[in-house]
């Protein structure tokens, strides 16, 4: 595998991951984490988990954790690469469904499919937290953050970015 | 989605509530400043700048377009801007929303990608980013929790299990996505259709 050209490795592996994407980004970390660390070993899981953190305290799509796996890989150019691949096939896909779908059909199908992705892409969700917990949460102190920002994001609206700030300040201090 | 229930005669080419069609530039714009406002999410901002502040389309379109999105694989929002930037502009449109979309955010991925390749051992920095990482899961965590709340009240056993199905051959087995899926997929559509079949009946 390895003497194949890295780019070409990026388009092939996140083209078609993408296609199977169901419930957006966050349900395709696991698939992420297994083909980045367990099968072509691009980075360490320390290095994968941070690179979640990097994508959600920045702004745009959480999809954008590729681009950090395509650098790691090849750099800027390994980082466009893996961008456009897992970004571009399922937009064009949208847009000539789209087209399809233009005049407003009676059709149950799209609610029916969507109603049944539902359960399955929270399963790979809580598959992601679970992976993501295993490379972050070493140690006592980790575990209370994380179930702490769990617990305050469940019950309160308050925004995401501060409560990653906050874990970067808990971080800093030296208390996780 | 939307039911025609008044007898209104429709013209399409004259819809009121809707300002112009944007231009190309304006499109990638839009989108760009929607994305770089996005923290953690990207959908909120794009509901708000499109149905609120540009009136490019109503909340009824907007919504299904959403779901349209939703129910196709890959990351939504970035579905949403091609799909939301052709319908008013064709193919050019699509190109120039997605664009927008992406292309500041994956600037400054590549810059925090070159300071973590060239920092990322330092110490403190580390600290700093294992303090974030715990919170981005715990926020995670949160997600889901709240994403199945609703299935943990209607108390549908089928449902759970293959929730949990999934859960485990991914998260615990480590199996392939692919192979995954083109199990529990069509399984997860024919117990919908069955169970929609029993409550229509």
């Amino acid at each position: 595998m390895s003497s194949e050209n890295p780019i070409w490795a990026l388009i092939s592996t996140f083209g078609l991951m993408s296609l199977f994407a169901v419930g957006g980004a966050a349900a395709a970390i696991p698939e992420m984490h297994r083909i980045a660390v367990e099968v072509h070993h691009w980075m360490t899981d320390k290095q994968f988990a941070d690179a979640y953190a990097i994508a959600q305290l920045s702004p745009g799509p959480n999809v954008l954790i590729v681009t950090l796996i395509g650098y790691a890989v090849a750099g800027v150019p390994g980082a466009l690469a893996a961008t456009l691949a897992m970004c571009l096939p399922t937009a064009l896909l949208a847009y000539y469904v789209s087209r399809l779908l233009n005049r407003p059909s009676q059709s149950r199908w799209p609610a029916l499919i969507q109603a049944a992705l539902v359960p399955l892409s929270i399963g790979l969700m809580a598959a992601s937290a679970l992976i993501l917990a295993q490379s972050t949460d070493r140690t006592i102190a980790a575990v209370l953050l994380t179930a702490m920002v769990a617990v305050i994001a469940s019950v309160s609206r308050v925004n995401p970015l501060w409560l990653l700030l906050a874990g970067g300040l808990l971080g800093f201090a030296g208390i996780v | 989605m939307s039911t025609d229930s008044a007898p209104v005669a429709q013209e399409p080419e004259i819809r009121p509530t809707h300002a112009p069609p944007p231009g190309l530039a304006a499109l990638f714009l839009a989108f760009a400043r929607m994305s770089l406002a996005g923290f953690g999410g990207v959908l909120v901002f794009a509901r708000h700048a499109i149905v609120d502040q540009h009136r490019w389309m109503t909340a009824d379109e907007f919504n299904e377009t959403f779901a349209l999105c939703h129910f196709l694989p890959g990351p939504n929002i970035v579905n949403l801007s091609m799909v939301f930037g052709s319908r008013l502009r064709g193919i050019a449109g699509g190109v120039a929303a997605f664009t927008g979309l992406l292309l500041p955010p994956t600037l400054i991925m590549m810059v925090l990608a070159i300071i973590y390749a060239r920092f990322g051992d330092v110490e403190v920095l580390r600290r700093i980013l294992a303090g974030i990482s715990c919170a981005a899961v715990g926020l995670l965590i949160a997600v889901v929790f709240r994403m199945m709340t609703p299935l943990l009240k209607r108390m549908d056993v089928v449902v759970m299990i293959l929730m949990l199905g999934v859960f485990t051959a991914i998260g615990v087995f480590r199996w392939p996505l692919q192979a995954v899926l083109l199990i529990a997929i069509p399984l997860s559509i024919a117990v919908t259709y069955v169970m929609r079949r029993k409550a229509a009946a």
